[in-house]
Parts: structure tokens; sequence; C-alpha cells
């Protein structure tokens, strides 16, 4: 169950221009937050950035008690978390939200991120038991690669692509995982990232008869599935409804979901 | 020093035990926030907005942060007054507090069978809400008129079996002139202010950020036109006021007492801190204890005008 709590910052890093990762001390967090779910981060004091930043939980570890967040400057929330110190209090609730499927059933498994999309994808691969397991990240350009280390020792086989070409493939990083979907005979694919990239993972995987589960993003209030303005569409039957992506998701089955 | 502040209040008829109040659709129906705090602090819950037939609501993004506020444009999704009674009520009545039925609509008969239908449900008010700027079916289009507000008040109040407060919009020239009309035609109590039509924009996607182009403001930045409100309404309706807009702390509860409110509610506050309405409480309670005042009642309309 999600608690307010003000934990610690433990370290608090730059990773490439403008994204950082910060690692917090939090007992709760650590040894109860499941992948995929996320913690609503008051950014900063008084009423400036007023409402709380959904932020995925992209690793937890739990002999030390600590958990990273890592965050790309956006506005002036971003902005004001990538200015604390080292040593003070972070107020977050959490953990939140409906998490990844990561049950033994899987056993090839596929993530496919895009900028900030890829974070929650690195808790899932560490917490998968799978036998094998791909990941795939696009990014702008070269400067914007991050946490490859941690991406490669997580998964079997690591795919980059980035817009321009500065590294890996150059264009979209669904193109390298249509490759490899003959070869591999992947029993899932999970993907979080920019609608556009969300919206082709799932047409290829229901192509091609692979179960997917992705991760959105909606603009929030409470963070906690009571003031409503987080709505994605889903479907009821043969009508649709809105959904919640702060408590019925940000995780949802990809059948689910109606994309327009 | 006495330690024990009475904070209880009644608002023509309606009896709380202290004079907080969840704001409507910041609070659902308070299951939510149950996980977060002891609702049985509560003085009391208006409910999310309830209508007729269940509402999908609007198109998201359904929310912009501003400076010190946000705009809204929920749209009212709400599962309708039917699935209110039986599913909510009950969750509810487990709290000792008090339950507020905040309605809407697109015509005077949705409200009025509204009202009838939630006649022997087990509510303690009525809230009308006219003034939801977000939908046509949201009842601005009574709120907005004293002629509007006459007829819905008078209409709803003959099916009323529960103290009726008639909800204000700020959206209005001159807000004491509905307040006016609300009390002439019978409304119980008034709160105001519901949120204030505002936009914000894009400016690198050249367009609004809300899906619904506009919506409401609410939060810290709209209190000092709230308080001014709910001034000028309480110096000129003797039935009770209720206020709201931008609480976050027992200081600006205080603010609204004293400007005349008999009551409080507190809502986009709770989306920062989940426990906002009881630390309110607690900050009411330390103001009235540091000017040993025994009761809340007390300080009611006690502002006194620079000369
Ligand atoms: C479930 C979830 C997980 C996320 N995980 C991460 C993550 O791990 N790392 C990361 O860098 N970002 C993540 N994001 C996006 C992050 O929440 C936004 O980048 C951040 O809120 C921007 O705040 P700001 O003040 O810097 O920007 P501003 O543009 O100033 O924000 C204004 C308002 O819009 C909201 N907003 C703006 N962009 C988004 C967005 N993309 N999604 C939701 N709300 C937004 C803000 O929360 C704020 O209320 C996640 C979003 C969601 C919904
Ligand atoms: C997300 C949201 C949803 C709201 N929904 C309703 C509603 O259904 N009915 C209503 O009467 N007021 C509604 N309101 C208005 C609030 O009850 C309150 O009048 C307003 O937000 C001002 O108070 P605040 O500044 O403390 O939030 C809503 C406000 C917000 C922020
Ligand atoms: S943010 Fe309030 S319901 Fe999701």
């Amino acid at each position: 169950m999600a608690q307010v709590l003000k934990e610690k910052i433990a370290a608090l890093d730059k990773l490439a221009p403008g994204v950082f990762k910060m690692t917090l001390k939090s007992e709760i967090i650590a040894q109860t937050a499941l992948p995929g779910q996320f913690v609503n981060v008051k950014c900063s004091e008084g009423l400036n950035a007023l409402l709380r930043r959904p932020i995925s939980i992209c690793n937890v570890d739990r002999d030390s008690n600590t958990f990273d967040i890592v965050f790309q400057i956006k506005g002036i929330g971003t902005e004001y978390l990538s200015q604390k110190k080292v040593g003070s209090e972070v107020d977050i609730i959490g953990p939140l939200g409906n998490p990844f499927r990561v049950e033994g059933e899987f056993k090839k498994i596929a993530v496919v991120g895009g900028g900030i999309g890829i974070f929650p994808l690195l808790n899932l691969l560490k917490a998968s038991s799978a036998e094998h397991k791909d990941a795939f990240l696009g990014f702008r350009n070269k400067e914007l690669i991050v946490l490859e280390e941690e991406f490669t020792q997580a998964s079997d086989q690591l795919f980059i692509s980035t817009d321009d070409g500065s590294a890996g493939h150059k264009g979209l990083i669904t193109d390298l995982f249509i490759n490899e979907i003959d070869k591999k005979k992947y029993d899932i694919v999970y993907t979080c990232g920019p609608t556009p990239m969300i919206k082709k993972v799932v047409e290829i995987a229901h192509k091609n008869n692979i179960r997917c589960q992705v991760s959105l993003e909606q603009r929030m209030g409470c963070g906690i599935g009571a003031c409503l303005v987080c709505a994605c569409k889903t479907r009821l039957g043969d009508e649709w409804e809105y959904s919640h992506v702060c408590k019925d998701g940000p995780v949802f089955w990809s059948n689910e979901v109606i994309f327009d | 020093m006495n330690n024990n502040v009475d904070l209880s209040v009644n608002i023509a008829g309606l009896k709380l035990k202290n004079p907080v109040i969840a704001a409507s659709g910041t609070f659902g129906f308070g299951r939510e926030y149950a996980e977060y705090m002891d609702l049985n602090k509560l003085g009391g819950i208006s409910v999310k907005g309830l209508t007729l037939k269940p509402r999908q609501g609007n198109k998201p993004p359904r929310i912009a942060e501003t400076p010190a506020g946000i705009l809204n444009s929920v749209g009212l999704q709400n599962p309708g007054v039917e699935a209110f009674i039986k599913e909510e009520i009950p969750f509810l009545r487990q709290y000792n507090l008090g339950i507020i039925a905040n309605i809407a609509g697109n015509t005077i008969e949705d409200y009025c069978e509204m009202a009838e239908i939630l006649g022997d449900a087990d509510i303690d008010a009525i809230e009308l809400n006219v003034s939801c700027p977000n939908v046509k079916a949201g009842g601005i289009a009574f709120g907005t008129s004293c002629a509007g507000i006459s007829e819905i008040t008078k209409r709803v109040k003959a099916y009323c079996k529960k103290p009726l407060i008639v909800k204000l919009t700020p959206n209005v020239t001159d807000i004491k002139e509905t307040a006016k009309a609300a009390e002439d035609s019978g409304a119980d109590a008034v709160s105001l202010i519901n949120t204030i039509l505002g936009m914000a924009i894009d400016i690198h996607r050249r367009k609004p950020i809300l899906a619904n182009n506009m919506g409401g403001l609410s939060g810290p930045a709209v209190k000092p036109v709230a308080v001014r409100m709910v001034y000028e309404v309480s110096k000129t309706v003797k039935i009770p006021v209720i206020g709201m807009g931008g609480i976050t702390t027992g200081e600006d509860a205080i603010e609204f007492l004293l400007a005349g409110a008999a009551a409080v509610m507190v809502g986009t506050a709770n989306f920062v801190n989940p426990a906002a309405c009881l630390d309110v409480i607690h900050g009411m309670e330390a103001y009235l204890r540091q000017y040993h005042i025994g009761c809340v009642s007390e300080i009611v309309g006690k502002l006194e005008l620079n000369q």
C-alpha cells in the first residue's frame, strides 16, 4: 500500500545533459515496489510547481534499502528536483500504480523503450526470471544514451537506435524489434515511451501474436485514483470507458487500450 | 489554559464535528483517501459531482498546472446517482462524517429527479452544483443568472428533504446578486467558489494544454478572489456560507471564517498532501488556542475592516 514518505537522498548524479539519477533511501519502496510502479514526487517546497510529478521506479536495491529514479528535465518540477541536495529529504507518495506482469509463464521477453520510457523497463528486466531477455532502447542521439551498462547486464541482448544515427541503428527502435521477432519468438513484449512508438509496438505485437503490455503517461492530479484527471480510453465489451492511468495503470494490456 | 476547543458547527441543520469538508471532485467518494487518513476526523465530504446517468467526462488532458494552481476539465466523470446510493453511501457511512451529495444536470428536471431519488438516501445535505464550468450539463447555464438560480433552487427545494446548499460560480459580474437569488428562493446555505474559468497554452504546439481548451482554475492562486467573494456574500445573505478556494492550511481556513464562512471546503490541496484536511483542522485548532477562543463559531465574520 502506498504511503506518504519523506526519504533521504543518498546520491544524485548527472547521467547525460539534463538527465539525472537520484538514489533515495527507502525501506518501504525498496522492499515493496513492483516493476512498473511509480512514485509521485513533490519537487518543490511551497506553491511553485504545486502538483507532484509522477516518476517511475527505475531500480530497487533490497540489500541497501534504496531505490533509483532517473528523470529528464522537462519543466520547472524536474528542474527543482535536479537541484536538491544529497542528504536532504524528498516528499514522495509510493509505490503507486498497477505493475507489469512478470510471472514465470513468459520465457522469452522483450522490452521496447524510448526516451524517458526506458526507466521502468530496467526494473522489469531485473525482476523477471525469463530465460531470454532482449532490450530495445531508442534515444534521440548518442549524448542522451543512459544506463547502457545497467541494461546490458540486465538483458541477454541490447539493441540501441538513435534518431540521428550518432550511435546504434539510425532510425526507429521498432525497426530493430521487427528484425528479431522471427528468430526470437517472444512470449511477451513490454513497452513504454512516446505514444507513436507504443502504437507501433502494439501493432507489431498484435500482428505477430505476441502478448504485449504498455505503460502509459498522462498528466495527473492526485495520483491515487480520486480526481479522475488522468483518463485514458480502454475497452469495455464492445464499448469503451475512461480508465485512469495512476490507478488502473500505468501498465495495461495492449488489447485493453484504445489509442485515438 | 483550556485545551479543548469546540470545533463543531451547525450549518442550517447540517451538523458537523468540525468545519472542514473535502471539496467535491477532489476527494472522489473518500475511498482512496481512506488509505492516507482517518476519515472519521473529517467534518464532512462533498462527493464527486453526480449526474442522473453515469458520465464518461471530457477527453484528456484534463489538467494543467498554472502558477500556484491548476486548471481542470474533468467534465463530471461519475458513476451516476443510483450507483452512488448503492455503492458509495454504505462505504462512507462506516465513518463518522457528514455526507453531502453534489449534484449536476442538464435540465431542471434532471436536478429535481436526482433530489427526489436522493430523498430517501442516507445523506446529510445536497449541494446543487450550478457552477461547473466544464460541461454544458454542469448547470452553469443556471448558475450565471439570478433568474436561472431562482428557478432551479425553488424547484429542487420542493423535492429536497435535506439541507440544500447552492454552490455558486465566481464567473459572474456580481456574486452578491446570485447569492441573494439563491437565498430568496429557499437555499439553506450557499457554498463558494467553484472554479474560475481559465486557459493555459502550450506555446510550442500553439494549442491549449487542456483537450477541452478551457478549464476551471483552483488552488492557492484563487484564494484572494475567493476570500473577497465569501466576504461580500456573507455580508449580503443571512443563510450560512461555506467558503473555499485555495485553502491549504489552518491559517487559510481562518481567513475564510473571519470573512464570514461558517465552514470551509478543501479541494486542490488534497492532491499535494492527501492529509491536507487534517492539517487544516489542526492549524485551525492551534489558532483558536493561541487566541484563547473556545468555540470556532465565535470567530465567524469577526473581520474588522480598516477604517
Ligand atoms: C507513470 C509515469 C511515469 C513517469 N516516469 C518518468 C521517469 O521515470 N522519468 C522521467 O523523466 N519522466 C517520467 N515521467 C514523466 C514526468 O512525469 C514528466 O516529465 C514531469 O511530470 C514533467 O514535470 P515538469 O515540471 O518538469 O514539466 P512541466 O511541463 O513544467 O509540467 C507541468 C505539468 O504537466 C505535467 N506533465 C508534463 N509532462 C508530463 C508527462 N510526460 N507525463 C505526465 N505528466 C506530465 C507535470 O507533472 C506537471 O503537472 C513519467 C510520467 C508518468 C505518468
Ligand atoms: C479536479 C477537480 C474536480 C472538481 N469537480 C467538481 C465537481 O464535480 N463538483 C463541484 O461542485 N465542484 C468541483 N470542483 C471544484 C471544487 O469543489 C472547488 O470548488 C474548487 O476547486 C475550489 O477549491 P480549491 O481551490 O480548494 O480546490 C472540482 C475541482 C477540481 C480541482
Ligand atoms: S491523477 Fe487523480 S485519478 Fe489519476
